[in-house]
């Protein structure tokens, strides 16, 4: 039977992804990306340039840099959306465990059910809150409805919705909050167990209450999930995250200017431009 | 802050706006029941279950409209079962390459809308030409179907295709992020979501197939008798309404009687398919 979870107190130790973490998450890094001199065009015009680093497997990286300087171009290299882009071109060498993603007999839909991603603005489907999760479930192959019900009651609660929506599960998933729109997708993309999740600014079209309840669920995520989050809160960064990395344009093309562990890019900046633009922003 | 206080608002252009916008409303609604009065007045008398189930007699002055109303469905089927899955197809491909606004995608919906506008008579000497002739049809309810699909897919493809586009990005990336196959997508999100539009397109298409004449005279012909099989020229409603009112003296009442069972018709097909495209596509999708 399902434990009842309705009671109100309850929303802060649902969640089943055990404690937070408080120590070096990560002893000893052991990449599950690797990117080499990854460079992305548009069209003509180059977006991204000389960009190498490994992601390291269950920690949380955060990429941080001014608008426009290729951050959501490199998330959307990682899990090859880069292809529905018409013109943009994509160059360099991305490794995922010992697959190379670019490889034509890559299982893209595999490889896309491996690395999730969450937008920006939450695009819950135009469903009820259940098919939202179902739907990519069946469409995966699990088909027997016990396990479809676990699954999905087990992902959300794992982001923390399961007592705000359980007794609504067939009402239309736009109906949320925008906030819980945020924390559903977060479930559509957890319930298909990835092993990274590309967060593109998940808090940015979010107020301050849902966005702490977000990162609080970032947090959780630590370990089971290896997160790579592009966040413009550089304070948000230097809680949640291990490892920082600071684009910047030159020449008009983002570069990756400084990647470290996120402790040592805030306080003991190796760059000079990323000193500047921590102490510009914080300072 | 002090004159806004007080001082009633002008609604001296609202008014006009409000009693433009609810004239021309009427107007339109008033000219639809008129029309359907005259019909009702002038034709009622003459409907009955022997009109619709008997053979013309006397040119249609007598009798009923039996075979015609059965080749005229068996013309509106051939044509939306060539249509539909054409159309939604072309649609789907096309909505590909034309939802980035480029260059190639205005000049695809300029040439369908052109396509859209080219007069019955043209798509009925082509379909006179090529399935009658060229493929060895000749005056049958096959080459006025498929006509007919010629001359509905530009208007159904156009407003699919539209449809399609209006999905906003965010859920095509949405379920791509998750592995989804394209097929997967468009069943499950974007043929949804554009239903309004597939049973629009669908409803014009209907409308503009069963009022068509011109395009019908030359490929499906008009034989009264009550069609055989497919390749059996056969005498569309439209066809018959024309033919009683230009070319019988006293054929007026049936004609009034025919229109009406026409527009009926119409009325009735579109909500069937109104529903039909409902119950498979827009019920899937919850809006809240
Ligand atoms: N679909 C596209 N077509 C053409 N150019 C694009 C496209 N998307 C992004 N660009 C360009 O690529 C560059 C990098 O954009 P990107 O969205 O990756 O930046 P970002 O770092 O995510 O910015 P922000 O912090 O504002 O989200 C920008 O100059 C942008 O104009
Ligand atoms: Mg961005």
């Amino acid at each position: 039977m399902t434990p009842s979870l309705s009671t109100a107190s309850a929303t802060a130790d649902t969640f089943t992804l055990g404690p937070l973490q408080n120590g070096p998450a990560c002893c000893i890094p052991t990449p599950i990306l690797s990117i080499e001199n990854l460079s992305l065009h548009y069209g003509d015009k180059p977006a991204l340039a000389e960009v190498s680093l490994d992601i390291y497997r269950g920690c949380i990286t955060a990429l941080i840099g001014p608008s426009g300087c290729g951050k959501t171009s490199f998330l959307s290299a990682l899990n090859r959306l880069s292809d529905l882009i018409p013109g943009c071109r994509v160059g360099g060498r991305i490794r995922f465990g010992d697959a190379d993603i670019h490889d034509p007999a890559i299982d893209l839909q595999g490889l896309r059910r491996k690395i999730g991603m969450i937008f920006q603005k939450p695009n819950p489907f135009p469903l009820s809150i259940r098919r939202n999760l179902e739907m990519p479930l069946r469409e995966h192959g699990v088909d027997r409805q016990d396990e479809l019900d676990e699954k999905i009651r087990q992902a959300l609660t794992d982001v923390g919705l399961w007592d705000e929506v359980h007794d609504r599960l067939d009402a239309p998933a736009l109906g949320l909050s925008g906030g819980q729109q945020q924390r559903l997708c977060i479930a559509r993309a957890i319930v298909l167990e990835p092993e990274v999740l590309l967060m593109d600014e998940p808090c940015s079209a979010l107020d301050p209450l849902s966005s702490a309840v977000v990162e609080a669920l970032i947090q959780r995520l630590r370990g089971r999930y290896t997160v790579v989050i592009v966040t413009h809160n550089l304070a948000q960064a230097r809680r949640i995250a291990n490892y920082a990395a600071f684009f910047w344009m030159r020449e008009k093309v983002g570069k990756l200017v400084e990647f470290g562990r996120c402790q040592q890019l805030f306080d003991m900046p190796r760059d000079d431009l990323t000193a500047a633009y921590i102490a510009g922003i914080s300072g | 802050m002090r004159e806004l206080i007080g001082k009633p608002a002008p609604d001296g252009p609202d008014l006009a706006l409000t009693i433009a916008i609810w004239g021309g409303a009427a107007l339109v609604a008033g000219s639809f029941l008129a029309l359907l009065g005259d019909l009702l007045w002038h034709g009622a008398a003459r409907v009955s279950w022997d009109f619709l189930v008997m053979a013309p007699e006397h040119a249609g002055k007598t009798g009923g409209i039996g075979p015609i109303l059965a080749s005229t469905v068996a013309i509106l089927a051939v044509a939306l079962l060539a249509a539909l899955p054409l159309g939604l197809a072309t649609a789907i491909w096309l909505s590909n390459f034309t939802r980035g606004g480029s260059l190639l995608a205005r000049q695809v919906n300029l040439s369908l809308d052109v396509l859209a506008g080219v007069p019955s008579i043209v798509f009925g000497l082509f379909g006179n030409a090529f399935f009658s002739v060229v493929l060895g049809m000749g005056f049958s309810i096959a080459a006025g179907g498929l006509t007919l699909a010629c001359m509905i897919l530009p208007i159904f493809i156009r407003s699919v295709e539209s449809g399609l586009s209006a999905v906003p990005d965010e859920w095509r990336r949405g379920a791509a992020a998750l592995g989804l196959s394209q097929a997967a997508a468009l069943r499950h999100i974007l043929l949804p979501a554009a239903a309004p539009a597939i049973s629009a397109g669908m409803m014009l298409g209907i409308g503009r197939a069963l009022a068509e004449t011109a395009a019908l005279i030359f490929t499906s012909g008009y034989v009264d008798r009550m069609p055989e099989s497919l390749l059996d020229s056969g005498r569309a409603l439209a066809v018959h309404i024309y033919d009683l009112s230009m070319n019988v003296t006293g054929g007026d009442q049936a004609a009034y009687a025919s229109a009406l069972v026409l527009i009926v018709l119409l009325l009735a097909i579109n909500s069937v398919a109104q529903t039909l495209t409902g119950r498979f596509l827009a019920r899937r999708i919850s809006q809240p």
